[in-house]
């Protein structure tokens, strides 16, 4: 079993192909798979659809292949950062579909754990119910929300060992883990590579079989809104 | 005088009791934390984080620690993480106690509207849906009227909705009112706002 590979174009080498549906990791520029995303850019594979909560911005994350028109669909919580997407998606070149932060989130647990449908109350009364199966539990009303079963997902992660042991740092784990779960295969990007033995098996956050590509690399990790305070206020 | 932003915030943070744990919105909403005093609250960023602290040193920003409104932010000493099928897990369980949030517009049947207007560009709900179909108790906190002085407190929304019949209690500039029965009921006025400019601000039905 050798999961590691050079760099992400050969992590990538043989998974690509034109149509095909990609759950990506990451909260805003927050821990998404940013050296993957250019590989993909590089191999120019198209009609992408992307399950990620944001679309990057016009020239960083999922934002970038944008700009080259590889993205047919894009199912996301929130995008509006990115005036190239608006552009697209005004234009009626890009499909959209919205979906509330948190049902995203779990249509990705919900396809990596073998569960196709889930009912939630989040979203009952609003556009995002027209159209889904409404069931009564309790005496109220939930909708039905489908799994979500990707054919990649790609993620960041802090640190992996070479069996694909995740571990992720503050905040940037966000939707790195469910979308692992939910890809046939799952390809991770990690800033280091350590010694099997080195990560405490107690605190791993995600655990080797649901990774089954790894690559170390440089991160630019960029900072999407820069707010500081001044140390007289302490 | 009707509240300004910050007494609005701060008549927000009376909501809070100690030990809550919290989801603070965008915009007003956030100065709440400013004012919750020695309340023990914790605050939870849904993008994947419990124990929010306030924003870094210059110099000391992470890029790998930002809140759900995608700014550089801090941890506690309480302060634990997660991804974020679990954040959402104890969103939509009801493990948070409150949402303060903002709103364009709020209905007498506790139908809030904030996330999109027809026509204009819609940039998603985020969070939003899962936050106030989820949570304990949804507060909202915003301007009672708009810029052109109409009523955002209305008989029913007429906006896209975030969620229908969630809004518990709204704090405006005005007062306080809460969702009940037959509309909704005067809780308190700001201080030199009488009720009859209450009354005339407020489309929605008011009961006593």
């Amino acid at each position: 079993m050798n999961k590691v590979y050079a760099n992400a174009t050969e992590a990538l080498d043989g998974l690509l192909f034109d149509g095909m549906f990609i759950a990506a990791g990451g909260f805003g520029l927050c821990g998404i798979p940013e050296l993957l995303l250019q590989a993909i850019k590089d191999a120019g594979t198209k009609d992408l659809t992307f399950a990620s909560n944001n679309a990057g911005v016009d020239d960083f994350g999922i934002g970038i292949l944008l700009q080259t028109r590889q993205v047919k669909k894009m199912i996301s919580s929130y995008v509006g950062e990115n005036a190239e997407f608006m552009r697209q998606y005004l234009s009626g070149e890009l499909e959209l579909e919205f979906n509330p932060q948190g049902t995203l989130a779990e249509r990705m647990r919900a396809g990596g754990a073998g569960i196709p449908g889930f009912y939630t109350k989040t979203g009952v009364g609003t556009v995002i119910a027209e159209g889904k199966e409404h069931k009564e539990f309790n005496g109220e009303t939930y909708i039905l929300e489908e799994g979500i079963f990707a054919d990649l997902a790609i993620i960041k992660a802090w640190k992996a060992d070479d069996t694909g042991n995740l571990i992720f740092r503050k905040t940037a784990r966000n939707f790195n883990v469910p979308a692992a779960t939910c890809g046939k295969i799952c390809v991770a990007e990690v800033e280091e590579i350590v010694p099997r033995g080195s990560l405490d098996p107690d605190c791993i956050h995600l655990p080797g079989i649901y990774v089954h590509r790894i690559i170390q690399g440089e991160h630019e990790k960029r900072i999407e809104q820069r707010t500081t305070r001044k140390r007289e206020e302490a | 005088m009707p509240w300004d932003r910050n007494q609005m915030a701060a008549r927000a943070a009376e909501e809070l009791e100690d030990g809550m744990y919290v989801n603070l919105g965008i915009g007003i909403p956030t100065l709440v934390a400013n004012y919750v005093g020695d309340k023990d609250i914790t605050l939870q960023s849904e993008n994947g984080m419990l124990g929010m602290g306030p924003f870094p040193y210059e110099g000391e920003e992470d890029p790998d620690l930002i809140n759900a409104g995608k700014q550089t932010i801090t941890e506690l000493a309480r302060t634990a993480y997660f991804d974020s099928a679990t954040s959402f897990a104890m969103i939509r369980g009801g493990k948070i106690a409150a949402a303060i949030l903002g709103a364009m517009e709020v209905d007498e049947k506790g139908d809030l509207a904030n996330w999109m207007i027809p026509g204009k560009l819609v940039k998603g709900m985020g969070g939003a849906m899962d936050l106030v179909a989820g949570v304990g108790r949804v507060i909202v906190v915003m301007d009672h009227t708009n810029k052109h002085g109409q009523s955002k407190v209305l008989r029913e929304c007429t906006l896209p909705l975030t969620g229908k019949g969630v809004v518990d209690r709204i704090i405006t500039n005005l007062g306080v009112l809460d969702v009940v029965e037959g509309g909704l009921k005067i809780v308190e006025l700001a201080d030199g706002v009488t009720e009859e400019e209450m009354r005339a601000a407020t489309e929605a039905t008011i009961v006593d």
